[in-house]
């Protein structure tokens, strides 16, 4: 029996509804890390029919010996298959058929995870495509009338005008002008979001719609290097490269492949010498050779490579970034320092008024009213959250002032706000304006003003000063908010190791005193662009890897400086191309997402090859024994599995090794999970699963599919 | 004193060598201990180097090549000549062409792989100024590649790994010889033979009959057979042979000679690259796989041997005491041939041939297992250092981070041309084991029949290719054929091995570093071991296990389960 609704009596009073940000950016929901995801990133089940459909026609495609024989390991399955298709049409037999069927069928279903992999990213791409459908653009000429013309012939600096209902033909930059855009096709957010020209704000995306207003666009990209076009080919992974660590993986699976090439063909000669040995027939047949090559060539992981890089960008593409190069992704995962912008990512934005610390004789309530009334007017979210503080602690309503009442907004000049009530004159404000006003209204400053400051300022807080007329009542305490959560979060980043930096261009008392409270692990106070890149640049010269998130124009160096500059989607066009990602939500603690794909990708790489080479042992098993128990009667005693016939222990493996890929298909696609802990209690989890996991399946799963066949009574 | 006794013994001894010679061979390599600088002097004058002017991996891998081309050409007319050189009492003539050819690349190579009885075929000049000087300078070559490769680890930013003519002469000046030289007076004074008089004839009247005893200078060469994990003895009998492994003193001092040095590099390797943990790690895999094997051979033969069982005439309450050398038993035997196999030393103290299947199955998969354990002087360190390099690669992917080894990144490069290392040694095995089972002057070799015949063919070429040069005996290895293709496995085994290290020198010292976090795969733990061992474990089971089920096991199933 919980009781409804009882606000939480405490010091803190819940920020309510009350004091959410003004039109914000790309508002999501800033900490609840599973997300569902929108817009382009549209959730499909991992088996949706469409995409399945598609991917086995794909899989089918892609047995053109030219796709095959860019992956080393499935190149040599197809050319093995070949060969034991030869000898199928020469010595025709049920065995010699069933190898052959179940080897094209290892290729396929290799082909079949990549187009798998692939078929989510084209489904997305189409989506987008029709975003793209030719738009008609509304060019500004010379003389300032208008003409109509398709999208695809502007130019770089054309004038286009967009009115409420218009898609805007192309990237570009506002040159004049406020709107409203609805960014959906692009970012799946329907809130729509504020474009102006100046500042920070002036990028707008081709493809997304006005929706009120009237703005000019100075055009960017021309038709085909669109931020969309970028983006369709990135998600179909249309010109998708190999990364530097896929490529060192390649190697070792390809040189893995050359190995076992000798190891197998080797065996027709000593299978014969041992043949002449004991005088009996040691000759081994090329099939089973066949087999065991395939069986033992990591086929599991080279089958289902390509398969997981294509996934790990899918996987961000649905956390709404954009990774302009798998390169980037991989780097993600190394990355050592975060450099994280404070507002908006550690703390809520906006600075709340958390207490009131009345100066000498005045009660809590008193201010607290006061502080009130001079806030009754004040739109900005600090001023709101006092009026939602008093409510909170006092019940001070919001009420009606009558007719004599003068708001006194905030200037730069007074540095105060406040109302005029009469002859009451209520002002609100930073502690020194307050001070002269008290002085210069008669008063005297009470002795506890300076201590009470001093302590609010050095907490990392502001403190703001309430005076009514000449006399002083006190000090609202106005505090930055740090995110729920983002302390374990942060806890976590350093457990694997990264280091969390916190920029702000606050003063270094208030920036350490936030810094300590959200636990980062350093901070930059008072940052600017230039001490950003010196930061950014002094942690790579120590040999670490660094990721930053930023808006800015005067970000793009900073970001392209970075290992991982993720910009965020409502920034500056600089930015964006800066960066090497782009986070379509502009939430910037979609950093820590990305770190977690790009080790989840290497992680699922490195998995999935121990578990590839791991299962050899049981293959051995099945069929060295099925090779030579004919020359040497003894070797049965291999056979450990108890398989039935030296056929069926062959086919058994054969199936098993092809069956395998089918099988880690949703792994791959999915990516193996990842935990914040330390890297040997990961390292020990996967050698676990996969290393010894990897030995014990395969010697299962054999002797099933063994007694599947027995029973079939062919073998 | 007893098996047990000596065990302690010796891992005092090494552990010993381990702290004490390992931070040494730091120091003289980092050129900071020079009490023979004057005797080095001459000689970089003599070759023109100047000691100050460091090599890139490219020029570091020339001058081994031509080093090791000279050293194979001289050996080579050395033995061609002897006919015509001094010091030949026996008037021993020139050594055939073919067999000439693999002594020569053999101890050039560290092999020491024997195609001869050296009693009756190496005159005392051979012995000296061609095979013994071979084996301080092979050794020397080896050690010079390990600290070259682990320079790599230990620069940042450095365009070269060190003067090869600088290490090996200081290799050969501060460690080799003095040791050597003091161990000498050790094997002397116990009663190895050493003098430069020819064969005594001997007299026996209670048998009428007449023995002629073969002598020469052996005591001084001892040592360095097995300081350097070189093993060719003096004698046809190697370290069975009294005049070479006079006692037990002797035996235990051969067994931790072998070993001293391939197990103190693992200090020097942790001390240069400034962490002394990493140095143990390696060796604790080392010593993990090493120990495993030493009890697997031992309880393999510690079991009767079924022939002597079926013949019913002696108790085997010792073990398989055939082929055994009497005088220390049936356990110390094993050892010093565990020791031998797995550290590419190759000397035995009694008949490999005549070990049970499963004794001989792990002295065989001991080489098999890429000779790491701990492995020769020099190849031991950068062989394992490979596998550590495939280890780390895959353990980094598992914990999603680049992987990355001392600091130093692990890419494309450093994959390829560590697997490229890893894997040269079976596929040479393999490939050559296969030609020499399908042509008659290959299959002519064996004197045995059934599975065995096949373990002696891939015996040789095992422990050819990995520079061991142990016999499995039982082989008629002195013909053209073998001679031949064993020279070229001896080769491929090392220079193959020797050239991708170097280039892996060459691509780490050029790197910078990368900073050490929390989330970095730390490679000084258990766990990494454990993957090490497991990498090297599945490379040799991977490639050598359908070899392997054709001979020894083959071969042991047919007597029954182990």
């Amino acid at each position: 029996m919980a009781p409804a609704g009882a606000a939480g009596a405490g010091a803190t009073p819940a920020p309510s509804t009350g004091a959410t940000p003004a039109p914000s950016i790309g508002a999501t929901p800033a900490l609840a890390p599973p997300q569902a995801p929108r817009g382009v990133a549209q959730a499909r089940s991992l088996f949706d029919p469409e995409i399945l459909r598609v991917a086995l026609w794909g899989s089918v495609k892609k047995m053109a010996p030219q796709v095959q024989v860019k992956n080393p390991v499935m190149f040599v399955v197809l050319v093995g298959s070949v060969v034991t298709l030869a000898e199928a049409i020469v010595h025709p037999g049920l065995f010699s058929w069933s190898i052959t069927i179940w080897l094209f069928l290892t290729v396929l279903f290799a082909n079949f995870a990549e187009a798998m992999a692939e078929g989510r990213g084209k489904a997305q791409a189409d989506t987008l495509r029709r975003t793209r459908a030719e738009t008609e653009a509304r060019r500004l000429l010379g003389d300032g009338s208008e003409e109509r013309v398709p999208a695809s012939v502007l130019k770089r600096g054309d004038l286009v005008v967009c009115e409420a209902g218009d898609v805007i033909p192309s990237d570009g930059e506002i040159t004049a002008g406020v709107a409203s855009v609805d960014e959906s096709a692009i970012t799946g957010e329907s809130a729509p979001v504020i474009r102006e020209s100046g500042g920070d704000r002036s990028a707008v995306t081709g493809g997304t719609k006005v929706l009120s207003d009237r703005i000019v666009v100075s055009i960017v990209a021309e038709r085909g290097q669109t931020f969309l076009d970028r983006m369709i080919g990135l998600v179909e992974g249309a010109n998708r490269q190999k990364t530097p660590n896929e490529i060192a993986l390649t190697i070792l699976l390809a040189t893995l492949t050359l190995v076992f090439l000798p190891v197998v063909v080797v065996l027709e000669p000593f299978g014969r010498y041992a043949g002449t040995l004991t005088h009996s027939h040691g000759s081994v047949s090329v099939v089973v050779l066949v087999a065991l090559l395939v069986c033992l060539i990591p086929t599991t992981i080279g089958a289902l490579l390509s398969a997981i890089g294509i996934a790990g960008m899918d996987r961000l593409v649905q956390k709404n970034v954009l990774a302009m190069s798998g390169r980037a992704v991989e780097a993600a995962g190394d990355v050592q320092t975060l450099l994280l912008d404070k507002t908006g990512t550690i703390t809520l934005g906006n600075r709340m008024a958390t207490q009131f610390v009345p100066i000498g004789d005045v009660s809590e309530q008193d201010l607290a009213d006061a502080a009130q009334l001079a806030s009754l007017a004040d739109e900005t979210p600090e001023g709101r959250s006092i009026v939602v503080l008093a409510k909170d602690r006092f019940g001070i309503r919001e009420r009606d002032l009558g007719e004599d009442h003068v708001f006194v907004p905030f200037s730069a000049l007074t540095r105060m706000s406040g109302v005029d009530i009469g002859s009451r004159s209520i002002r609100k404000g930073a502690a020194e304006a307050v001070r002269k006003w008290v002085i210069s209204e008669g008063g005297t400053v009470p002795a506890g003003l300076d201590e009470a400051v001093e302590r609010l300022a050095r907490a990392g807080s502001t403190p703001l000063v309430v005076a009514d007329g000449a006399r002083l009542l006190g000090v609202i305490e106005l505090k930055d908010v740090v995110k729920e959560g983002i302390k374990e979060r942060f806890e976590h980043l350093r457990a694997v190791g990264i280091r969390t930096v916190m920029i702000t261009g606050d003063n270094p008392l208030t920036a350490a005193a936030i810094a300590q409270e959200a636990g980062v692990d350093d901070y930059l106070a008072e940052a600017t662009p230039e001490r950003k890149m010196e930061l950014i640049k002094a942690e790579q010269g120590s040999g670490k890897l660094v990721a930053m998130m930023g808006d800015g124009t005067n970000d793009a160096p900073a970001l392209a400086q970075a290992d991982v500059g993720v910009a965020m989607n409502t920034g500056t066009t600089a930015a964006k191309e800066a960066g090497n990602m782009v986070d379509l939500d502009s939430n910037p603690t979609k950093l820590i997402d990305v770190v977690e794909v790009g080790k989840q990708l290497l992680i699922t790489r490195g998995s999935l090859t121990t578990f590839s080479i791991a299962n050899d042992v049981a293959k051995y098993f099945a069929i060295i024994p099925a090779l030579f128990t004919a020359t040497y009667p003894q070797l049965s005693r291999l056979n450990i599995m108890g398989l039935h016939s030296p056929k069926s222990a062959v086919l058994s493996a054969v199936i098993f090794n092809a069956l395998v890929i089918i099988a880690l298909i949703p792994l791959a696609l999915r990516g193996v999970k990842w935990r914040p802990t330390s890297a040997s209690s990961i390292l020990r989890r996967n050698v676990l699963i996969y290393g010894v996991g990897g030995v014990i399946v395969p010697f299962i799963f054999i002797k099933l599919i063994d007694l599947f066949l027995t029973a079939t009574g062919w073998y | 004193m007893s098996y047990f006794w000596v065990i302690v013994a010796l891992v005092v001894v090494l552990a010993l060598a381990w702290r004490f010679l390992g931070s040494y061979m730091e120091a003289v390599f980092a050129g900071r201990v020079r009490f023979f600088a004057w005797a080095e002097r001459p000689v970089y004058r003599l070759i023109g180097v100047d000691p100050e002017v460091e090599q890139p991996w490219q020029r570091y891998a020339g001058a081994l090549i031509v080093f090791s081309g000279m050293a194979i050409l001289f050996t080579y007319l050395i033995q061609r000549l002897q006919g015509s050189l001094p010091l030949n009492p026996q008037h021993l003539g020139a050594v055939p062409p073919a067999l000439a050819w693999n002594t020569a690349v053999s101890f050039a190579t560290n092999t020491n792989w024997q195609n001869y009885a050296g009693e009756t075929t190496m005159s005392y000049f051979t012995q000296m100024a061609a095979l013994t000087v071979q084996q301080f300078v092979s050794a020397a070559v080896g050690i010079a590649v390990a600290i070259a490769l682990v320079r790599g680890f230990a620069r940042r930013n450095s365009p070269t790994i060190g003067n090869f003519w600088v290490d090996i002469i200081r290799c050969t000046f501060y460690v080799l010889l003095p040791i050597a030289f003091l161990a000498g007076f050790v094997f002397v004074g116990e009663g190895a033979v050493q003098t430069l008089a020819g064969t005594v004839t001997v007299h026996d009247f209670l048998n009428g009959t007449t023995q002629v005893i073969a002598r020469g200078p052996v005591g001084f060469m001892e040592p360095i057979k097995q300081l350097g994990t070189n093993g060719g003895g003096f004698f046809n009998a190697n370290g069975a042979d009294p005049f070479e492994d006079p006692s037990a003193l002797t035996n235990f001092l051969s067994i931790a000679l072998i070993l001293c040095i391939p197990v103190a590099l693992t200090y020097t390797f942790g001390k240069m690259v400034g962490n002394r943990r990493q140095g143990a790690a390696l060796l604790a895999a080392m010593a993990i796989i090493f120990g495993t094997w030493v009890g697997f051979s031992s309880y393999a033969e510690h079991q009767p041997n079924p022939a002597v069982a079926a013949a019913n005439v002696v108790s085997q309450h010792q073990g398989n005491m055939v082929g055994k050398e009497v005088r220390f038993g049936s356990m110390q035997t094993t050892l010093y041939n565990v020791s031998s196999t797995q550290t590419s030393t190759g000397s035995v103290s009694g008949a490999n041939d005549s070990f049970t299947p499963m004794g001989g199955f792990g002295l065989l998969t001991g080489m098999m297992l890429g000779e790491v354990t701990p492995g020769g002087v020099g190849s031991g360190l950068y062989t394992i250092l490979l596998f550590a390099i495939i280890a780390v690669f895959i353990g980094g992917l598992m914990i999603g981070r680049t992987p990355e080894y001392l600091g130093k990144k692990i890419q494309a490069k450093e994959v390829k041309l560590a697997s490229f290392g890893v894997l040269v040694m079976p596929i040479t095995v393999l490939v050559l084991t296969a030609v020499a089972v399908s042509v008659p002057a290959g299959r002519a070799g064996p004197s045995n029949a059934g599975p065995h015949a096949f373990s002696e063919i891939l015996y040789a070429f095992t422990s050819q290719a990995n520079n061991n040069g142990s016999a499995f005996a039982g082989l008629s290895g002195d013909t053209a054929f073998y001679n031949i293709l064993g020279g070229v496995a001896m080769l491929l085994g090392r220079f193959a091995i020797i050239v991708p290290c170097l280039a892996l020198g060459g691509t780490l010292a050029a790197k910078g570093a990368v900073a050490e976090s929390a989330g970095t795969f730390r490679t000084d733990t258990p766990l990494f071991i454990g993957l090490v061992i497991g990498v090297i474990i599945i490379v040799g089971g991977l490639t050598f296990f359908p070899a392997v089920s054709l001979g020894p096991i083959a071969e042991q199933l047919s007597k029954g389960l182990f």
